[in-house]
């Protein structure tokens, strides 16, 4: 493989092990707010513990999140320089925003959602549960924004440069709230938190359930599935009136994209259909196995059955994504497990108004396990987006081909790439393990009635430990 | 005003907050497997840190963003130029990281002996890493015409840089063992104490031989020292704390022991970024190809816009980092919470 192929296997790498952690970030920060309310508005100790496991899983979850992200920070730079020297002037204020509205906000506060349980009160504790999920909220704000110019380009001029005698191009802002807010912006920040959400509440469902099952701490556990409940149902609903009005964005902005999400390499005669299922087949430029619903795109882009959608064979050779069959899957799986998550929520509230839910020791089972589905969906989802947008890197102006550093030759390149293939396996599978360890372990006993366990202070060498710090305190 | 000036002032100021805030986090880790013998120990060393790391190492990736932002050129130039030098880096803070978060977590002498190793491991790459790419940059590093690194790998582990990386090793040592003494008391706090004061020998040494051989070779430090006279009263006010805190390891005044560190540790900053002025990146190929903060800079809409961010955003950062810190103030006490 040469440097490019290298370098965007890379960074799909790194993207996709780091967006594990956001929507997660995201999903359980709005789950951990709502359960925090209701602990501070019923003063159950029960929500108290509840709580308290969830923020040590936010916790783990985070540190890998922050581990995982900083790479990605630094490889546009790496890897990607010649794209650097063009967007830098637009592409680096989003992301140096985020710096400072967001991963400061998020760092600082997550100190005391995790440890700050003997430091601080009750309210000043939920208080930063609202910044971390804030901080959350923010970064996914600024980082869209930064990916969505990508797609979407506006509030620019192309100017040209004299460096050393040569005349250099570089994209330049003219208008910084229209490259805010370029025409993919929202629709994509909607549906990226959605989908948070919604994996936020199949966690709280995933765990609940295992409880559940278990027969352990049951109330307080039915309690917190119904609350995710309602929050899956309202936004698995809800996305998927977002993921139409994105994909309208799409037809109209990146007409090639929606062609490989749909897997239309030649333009139909008449209206273009949509698959249900298939599987492209890029050498043959055919879909395989496909159950469509004839004309149902062009009804979906123009409302009626017979307009047609162009195919990829109206666009130049070298203006077509090259991974159509991976675009086509990734965006049918994302879309089908979207459809899955309507139904599976609609069935449980189903039976929640029945009164039977807890009964039903199969849909609990499933619940355990359908946890990995919203991940998946999630990552599907980027993964359409990005190969989709191929082989421009810069919508239009810049081809992901032409965006790589000149400098680096394939043995660096590899040479990373094994690193950080290495480095996630084992990250990954400790994660996973001590994830479900720590699920596993349950909530903390009870707290004994008064005066009972508090924290286990551990003083070490001589002194009193109070004395000790105010002397320090004066000092400093 | 001078927006460019600005913004070679406010990258200072975010790696001068890196350097001083996760400066110490790293030197705790440094210090880990030499100075924190039992378990309880080293639970305290890595609890001292434990709230307040994470808020820390934003200020690194605050500083890489607006590098971006500001002078895109330089940001694409260094950070392709300094390719396998900054996944060795990005390896190092993963490793730290995760082993702060993992250690805890299971019981066990091989489990938490490995995380303890591979901490000591990350903390200290990332210093000497961080020291060796600031010496390469202060040095000057082989830039074409095009503004393309021209060296590899090899050419980035000179003299001077292994000096500056060992250098920053040891003052972060040394930061980190000043803020330990806040942390900790007792029997434990006057090793970390006695372990300071011979760190601080070694740290004078290595300082001394570079401020020499930098004022010497390094090709705009010298040149900017007589163009800026005023400079030499940071130096001497530098060479006062630096006195001055040897005497508070003496007298184990520990809060003021880390103001002095901090104090030592932004001069350093200091001293590498008046090196630098007004470059950004100095081509030792052609002094014509520098990387200067006029020529390597965004628009002056950008540098004005991220202005405005940094405006609106930095003040409250630095309130609510400093209200982190007050709430977590005072010694380590291992809770259920803890690591």
């Amino acid at each position: 493989m040469d440097v490019v192929a290298l370098s965007r296997l890379q960074f799909a790498l790194t993207t996709a092990f780091h967006y594990i952690f956001p929507p997660l970030a995201i999903g359980l920060g709005l789950m951990l707010v709502l359960l925090e309310r209701r602990y501070l508005v019923t003063k159950d100790p029960d929500y108290e513990r509840v709580v308290k496991f969830w923020t040590r899983i936010y916790g783990l979850n985070f540190a890998v999140g922050v581990a995982t992200g900083i790479i990605l920070e630094f490889e546009f730079g790496t890897n990607w320089s010649t794209y650097s020297r063009f967007v830098g002037d637009i592409f680096g204020s989003p992301l140096a925003a985020e710096g400072v509205f967001a991963f400061f906000l998020e760092s600082c506060f997550l100190g005391v959602l995790v440890f700050g349980w003997n430091r601080v009160g009750p309210k000043m504790h939920y208080f930063s549960t609202w910044m971390v999920f804030l901080g959350s909220i923010l970064s996914s704000i600024w980082i869209i924004v930064a990916n969505s110019w990508q797609q979407t380009p506006a509030g620019y001029h192309i100017v040209e440069r004299v460096v050393n005698g040569v005349t250099v191009k570089r994209a330049e802002i003219t208008d910084f709230w229209q490259a805010v807010f370029n025409p993919s912006t929202v629709h994509r920040l909607l549906h990226v938190w959605m989908a948070a959400f919604i994996l936020g509440a199949f966690l709280v469902m995933s765990v609940a359930a295992y409880f559940i099952l278990k027969k352990r701490d049951e109330k307080i556990w039915k309690e917190s599935f119904r609350s995710a409940l309602w929050v899956g149902v309202v936004f698995s609903i809800l996305v998927l009136g977002s993921g139409h009005f994105q994909a309208d964005m799409v037809a109209k902005q990146q007409p090639s994209k929606l062609a490989a999400f749909e897997g239309l390499y030649k333009t139909p005669e008449g209206g273009a259909p949509l698959y249900l299922w298939g599987l492209p087949d890029d050498e043959k430029q055919e879909v395989k196995f496909g159950l469509a619903i004839p004309g149902g795109l062009s009804f979906l882009v123009h409302g009626d059955f017979s307009t047609p959608v162009p195919g990829l064979d109206k666009f130049p050779p070298d203006e077509r994504p090259d991974l159509v069959a991976a675009t086509f899957l990734s965006y049918h799986v994302m879309v089908g497990l979207g459809m899955l998550f309507i139904f599976y929520m609609l069935l449980v509230l189903f039976f929640h108004w029945k009164g039977t839910l807890f009964q039903k020791k199969w849909l609990l089972r499933f619940s355990v396990v359908a946890v990995v589905l919203p991940l998946i969906a999630n990552e599907t989802g980027w993964g359409a987006a990005e190969m989709g947008r191929q082989p421009w890197i810069v919508w239009k102006l810049l081809k992901t081909k032409d965006a790589v550093s000149p400098i680096l030759n394939e043995a660096e390149v590899t040479a990373s790439l094994v690193m950080f293939t290495g480095l996630f396996t084992i990250l990954g599978i400790l994660w996973f393990f001590l994830l479900t360890r720590k699920i596993r372990a349950g909530l903390a006993p009870a707290p004994a009635p008064a005066g009972g366990e508090g924290s286990i202070e551990l003083e070490l060498g001589m002194g009193d430990s109070s004395s000790a710090a105010e002397t320090s305190s004066q000092e400093s | 005003m001078d927006f460019h000036l600005l913004w070679f002032l406010l990258l200072g100021v975010l790696l001068g907050g890196y350097a001083v805030l996760d400066g110490f986090d790293l030197g705790v880790g440094i210090l880990h497997p030499f100075l924190a013998k039992t378990d309880a120990e080293r639970r305290i060393f890595m609890n001292a840190i434990g709230p307040t790391w994470d808020g820390n190492e934003v200020w690194l990736i605050t500083f890489g963003g607006a590098l971006f932002a500001a002078f895109p050129d330089a940001y694409a130039t260094l950070f392709s130029g300094f390719y396998l030098a900054l996944m060795a880096v990005l390896f190092a803070l993963i490793l730290r990281a995760v082993s702060l978060e993992f250690r805890s977590k299971l019981q066990g002498g091989f489990w938490r002996s490995f995380w303890d190793f591979l901490f000591f491991l990350g903390s200290f790459l990332a210093a000497v890493l961080l020291g060796v790419a600031g010496g390469n940059v202060l040095m000057g590093i082989p830039i074409g015409r095009n503004w393309e690194f021209t060296g590899n790998f090899l050419t980035l582990l000179r003299p001077f840089p292994i000096l500056t990386g060992l250098l920053t090793a040891a003052l972060l040592a040394l930061h980190g063992a000043a803020f330990l003494q806040l942390k900790t008391a007792g029997e434990l706090r006057s090793r970390i104490n006695r372990a300071a004061r011979k760190i601080y020998w070694v740290f004078l040494v290595l300082f001394l031989a570079a401020l020499a051989w930098g004022y010497m070779k390094a090709p705009y430090l010298k040149s900017n020292f007589q163009k800026y006279p005023w400079a030499w009263a940071v130096v001497g006010a530098a060479v006062l704390v630096l006195l001055w805190h040897y005497r508070c390891l003496l007298k184990e005044k520990a809060g003021r022991a880390f103001l002095g560190s901090t104090i030592l540790t932004l001069g350093a900053i200091f001293l590498f970024a008046f090196g630098l002025f007004p470059n950004i990146l100095i081509s030792s190929t052609d002094p014509a190809w520098n990387m200067t903060i006029y020529n390597a800079s965004s628009s002056l809409q950008t540098l004005k816009t991220m202005a405005v961010i940094a405006g609106i955003g930095m003040p409250v950062v630095l309130i609510y980092t400093a209200f982190i810190y007050w709430i977590f103030r005072g010694k380590v006490q291992l809770e259920e919470t803890s690591y």
